[in-house]
């Protein structure tokens, strides 16, 4: 017996060495929100992970911005010029893992002034984190609705909500419909999103403006996440020969469609697809991918600036000269900028880093970047600037719709010289 | 659902399509499950890397077709690598885990895939990516369409496949692994130097998984993360068909593709995936009632 | 037993307790993580039911964590809304629950979660437990991998989209707090009926289909059923816990959050071999020394913290799978009673791999 009371003795000796453990990762130092001359923002982001492509994206044009507001003599608040500092801890592209981090970025580091994570998934993980803790946070990259429903107080998002994405492609098959002397409501529409929040999102506006014609939806396939394949979807579509064929899917999505409807010779008359950009379909699959209608948050070829960055294009070409790997830069590093622009200006404008105060001023930006203007809504989202469709045409990105920015016409049906 | 069943009879041509891409996907993965069947059967070790071994070596062959090199030419030099890094995997890790039980081996090589997708994930980055061989569409009739390179991936597929069984049967290592496979001891007795053989048989595996990962990432596109699904499929392959059974090794790849083509056609693109473990599931289900079914009959 | 050591132990457990009650009042900052810390702790004992004492090692155990987080979400949120509306992707009803409802829906979930995992348990074990070796251990990891993309593709739970949970109406420091302790209290009660359960005659059963499931099924144990009751255990405790993991992340969804098999689902797995199989205290230690670590890792190796892992996993399952307690039986066997019935049954173990 004695035996066995040393043997619950080591265990206890173990445990307790284990807690200790535990113990001392909670004695490291925390970092404060503000020292000295800089203001510390947090973010969570994907640097491995599924969504690691995008997420180093974002990070890269959270740095970007931080590094020029720094050059530019930083942010004034209170007659003090202060620099801006990022930590960032990786999500792994998780939004279980993103919450977690959320948490520890606010209890432990102190943080009181949050940057978004990538994909509208992670932005709903930490978005209950940072409402409960009353942080505000600027997200850039979180664009689906349900995030606007929730009545959050403290979310800010730049972008159009993901519902604009495709749903103006819709639009435009209706209008072409009418042009060749049929309804609209005879338009069939085949769609292949993937099953994550951002997609369905997608899908959602798709299926609202869908309604609205009176079109009929034909194909409706979800793609599995970690799917590599849509041959079935795409034999069902030509099979079924619908008038729009629309895909959303990440660049998993952008990049497997394009591959497979140049292999099956897809013949449909309007092609619409997420993230062409950042999934390099034109790089990749050359003229077949001409015609494909792709919408974006940003183009440097639109007439915005401001005073940090200059226009839209020379944005576009600093960044490039300061990360020389990018050949083109996505929207998702331009609005993680604008993310940041938006913050120096709420710092600016509340002159203090009460969050309260800062919510309130946040609420109240009222900003043209080089991005677009900012302007957002009682539920946090950016309702001053319209998404933008481009069309592939010779192996460039025109805009064609909306009218205001159109520097080409739409070409119908699409011509993909194989 | 019924609406895509009733397509299929009225357009049987539309179950040409989904055969014929059943058929050229089919051909990989049995590629894959036949490198699986082989150290299962040779070594006693479940490899849950497999899938890894097979997405590392279509990155070897997105690597080498960035620099110009056509994937089908890239292909020898991916089997040369990837049998040198099955030959150093085997050192490191998989000599210290053979005589182990099987739960370890799952263990170990789930680590190792965890290694090897997060390894390429920082070294490829997490973008698709797909290696582009240059060649046509051909139209069969005026609706099916082939890509010639599924045609020359699946040459290639059966080609190597007949140099393994070859190999296998006729060269001096080849009856050492078959020896080996049969009885260790003996083969020890008889002077075959049986870590050797490991070796060789783990390498093997993997040149085999580095071929099939660069026709996949020729017809198919490829992710660092994509491992696990390729690994299950292996699995699927490999219980339906049992080991040391290559015919029945390679109509159990054709049937996992047209499984999935068609579970892709019939209730959506969603439910492909799922039918693959789901498939899993139930074949361990319908051999357990067989195995039953089976002792009754002996008692 | 003799006075002193009842006396000791009771210290022991009271010690453990207290540091329980107060660790988040001495930490608060770090409450998330330590109810984190319960959760893991609870996962490698109940998995140790059946790897380390019964000798099936399930690689699928998560699917009682994301079925419980599930099924608790739904009748919460079922209660008082439509779960189609709700999870619709674009949040089609606006939603605000009371105090009350938010507690009594969180109440009812976690019962129906955690009787739900005891019929899914009883209903797959009958499926599961004819399959030996490693094939049990393929079946249980195609269960939970099916169970993931079959949730995402049901739309009445939002599918791929995801649920987001209703919000704990109050401070947020109360919340973690709250939550904690409901973690401690379960992963308590878990310990506890664990160890009561292998004093019993049934734990002795479950030892012996461990060391020869033949032989004991000889001997008139009726092995599928203990087999089937430890696995309604395990369920019913993890299914609990996914219930409150569920709530304290606040978004849940199919493939990472709820059935996260490459994750939680093979750390359950880890950690047990870490502290060592087959004992109560193993599981225990190798939970926390596994937290500590990955926390560490996770700060300080960034981009890098999985390929640190996946290392640690193989230098753990080839050179250390005895794990800890199980290396200091045999470095210091006098001092742990029962040296001889300990070391056959090891000995055993590894014959039998």
């Amino acid at each position: 017996m004695h035996k066995l009371f040393r043997r619950t003795a080591i265990a206890q000796a173990l445990v307790f060495s284990a807690f200790v453990g535990v113990g001392g990762l909670a004695a490291l130092p925390a970092n404060a929100k503000v020292e000295g001359d800089t203001i510390v923002l947090g973010s969570a982001i994907s640097i491995t992970g599924k969504y690691s492509s995008n997420g180093v994206n974002a990070q890269n044009g959270y740095d970007f911005a931080i590094k020029r507001i720094n050059e530019m003599g930083g942010v004034k608040v209170g007659g003090k010029s202060y620099k801006l500092k990022v930590i960032y801890y990786d999500d792994e592209s998780t939004p279980a893992r993103g919450a977690q981090l959320a948490e520890r970025l606010i209890k432990q580091d102190n943080i009181k002034f949050m940057l978004g994570p990538y994909s509208s998934g992670l932005t709903k993980a930490i978005a209950p984190v940072t409402e409960k803790y009353k942080i505000p946070m600027v997200e850039a990259e979180g664009a689906s609705r349900s995030l606007f429903t929730q009545g959050y107080k403290y979310l800010f998002a730049v972008l159009s909500t993901s519902e604009q994405y495709l749903a103006s492609s819709i639009a435009l098959a209706a209008e072409m419909a009418e042009k060749q002397g049929k309804k609209p409501s005879t338009v069939k529409i085949a769609m292949a999103f993937e099953n994550d929040p951002f997609s369905l999102d997608v899908r959602a506006g798709v299926v609202d403006d869908a309604k609205k014609y009176g079109m009929k939806v034909v194909i409706d396939d979800k793609l599995p996440r970690d799917l590599s394949d849509m041959s079935a979807t795409l034999t069902k579509v030509k099979a079924l020969k619908p008038d729009v064929l629309v895909v959303s899917g990440h660049e998993k999505g952008a990049t497997t469609a394009a591959r497979q409807i140049k292999e099956m010779n897809i013949d449909v008359p309007l092609i619409a697809m997420t993230h062409c950009e950042s999934g390099k379909v034109v790089q990749q699959f050359g003229a077949s991918t001409n015609g494909f209608l792709c919408p974006t948050q940003w183009s440097e070829t639109l007439s915005y600036k401001d005073k940090y960055f200059g226009s839209a294009a020379d944005y576009d070409k600093a960044f490039k000269a300061a990360y020389p790997s990018y050949k083109t830069v996505p929207y998702q590093t331009a609005q993680a900028s604008a993310a940041v622009l938006v913050w120096k200006d709420a710092f600016e404008r509340a002159n203090s880093f009460d969050t309260e105060k800062l919510r309130q001023a946040l609420s109240a930006t009222e900003m043209e970047t080089f991005y677009g203007n900012i302007k957002f809504s009682p539920a946090g989202n950016n309702v001053a600037k319209p998404m933008v469709l481009r069309q592939i045409q010779n192996g460039e990105y025109k805009v064609v719709a909306p009218t205001k920015w159109a520097s080409s016409e739409l070409q119908y049906p699409r011509k993909a010289s194989q | 659902m019924l609406d895509n069943l009733s397509l299929l009879v009225d357009a049987p041509v539309l179950n040409a399509q989904l055969l014929l891409d059943g058929l050229f996907i089919g051909a990989t993965f049995a590629l894959a499950a036949y490198g699986m069947a082989l150290v299962w059967g040779v070594m006693n070790i479940k490899n849950l890397a497999q899938g890894d071994f097979v997405i590392l070596g279509g990155y070897i062959a997105v690597s080498l077709s960035s620099v110009g090199l056509n994937p089908v030419l890239a292909l020898p030099i991916a089997v040369v690598i990837m049998f040198a890094f099955g030959w150093i995997t085997y050192k490191l890790i998989i000599s210290r885990i053979i005589d182990r039980d099987l739960f370890t081996s799952l263990l170990a090589t789930f680590g190792l895939a965890i290694v090897m997708a997060q390894a390429m994930n920082l070294i490829f980055g997490a973008d698709v990516q797909t290696a582009e061989s240059g060649m046509d569409t051909l139209l069969l009739g005026d609706f099916v369409t082939v890509n010639e390179i599924k045609i020359v991936s699946l040459v290639i597929a059966a080609v190597l496949a007949t140099i393994v069984i070859v190999f296998m049967k006729r060269s001096r290592m080849g009856q050492a692994i078959r020896a080996t496979a049969q009885d260790v001891r003996a083969a020890r007795v008889m002077g075959i130097d049986t870590d050797r053989v490991y070796a060789f048989t783990f390498a093997l595996n993997s040149a085999i998984c580095g071929a099939a990962g660069v026709l996949i990432s020729m017809i198919w596109v490829i992710q660092p993360y994509f491992g696990i699904t390729h690994t299950i499929r292996s699995l699927v392959i490999v219980t339906a068909a049992g080991l040391g059974n290559l015919p029945g090794v390679i109509m159990a790849g054709f049937g996992l593709g047209f499984a999935e083509q068609y579970a892709g056609f019939v209730f959506g693109a969603e439910f492909q995936q799922a039918t693959v473990v789901g498939l899993l599931v139930l074949i361990l289900i319908v051999r357990q009632i067989q195995q039953a079914r089976h002792r009754q009959v002996v008692q | 037993m003799r006075p002193a050591m009842a006396v000791f132990n009771k210290l022991l457990y009271a010690g453990i307790l207290v540091a329980g009650v107060i660790a988040p009042m001495l930490f608060p900052d770090y409450t998330l993580q330590l109810a984190l810390l319960w959760i893991m702790i609870l996962f490698s004992l109940t998995w140790d039911l059946q790897g380390g004492q019964m000798g099936y090692n399930s690689l699928g155990n998560i699917f009682f964590f994301g079925a419980g987080m599930y099924i608790c979400a739904v009748v919460q949120i079922g209660l008082y809304y439509d779960v189609a509306d709700y999870t619709a992707a674009f949040g089609a009803v606006k939603v605000d629950f009371t105090d009350q409802q938010y507690f009594t829906g969180l109440a009812l979930g976690v019962i129906a979660a955690a009787v739900a995992s005891i019929g899914l348990a009883v209903i797959f074990g009958r499926i599961m437990f004819g399959l030996r070796g490693p094939y049990f251990a393929i079946g249980t990891l195609g269960v939970a991998l099916a169970a993931a993309e079959l949730v995402g593709t049901w739309e009445y739970v939002g599918g791929g989209g995801g649920i987001s949970l209703p919000v704990y109406p109050g401070d947020p420091d109360v919340r973690s707090q709250f939550f904690y302790l409901l973690c401690f209290i379960l992963t308590v009660a878990t310990f506890v009926c664990l160890r009561w359960l292998y004093t019993t005659r049934f734990g002795l059963a479950l030892n012996a289909i461990r060391d020869d499931e033949i032989k004991a099924e000889a001997m008139g144990i009726h092995t599928t059923r203990y087999k089937t009751v430890a696995w309604t255990v395990s369920a019913f405790f993890l299914g609990m816990s996914g219930a409150l993991f569920g709530n304290m992340i606040g978004f849940i969804e199919p493939l990472e959050v709820a059935f996260p098999t490459t994750t939680f689902g093979i750390f359950m797995v880890l950690m047990v071999l870490l502290g060592g199989k087959g004992t109560i205290w193993g599981p225990v230690i190798g939970a926390v020394l596994f937290h500590v670590i990955k926390e560490v890792t996770w700060t300080y190796m960034l981009g890098w913290q999985w390929i640190t892992l996946g290392v640690l996993i193989i230098i753990n399952v080839i050179y250390f799978q005895q794990g800890i307690m199980g290396w200091a039986q045999e470095k210091w066997p006098e001092r742990f009673g029962l040296v001889v019935d300990r070391r056959t049954t090891i000995s055993s173990k590894e014959e039998s791999a």
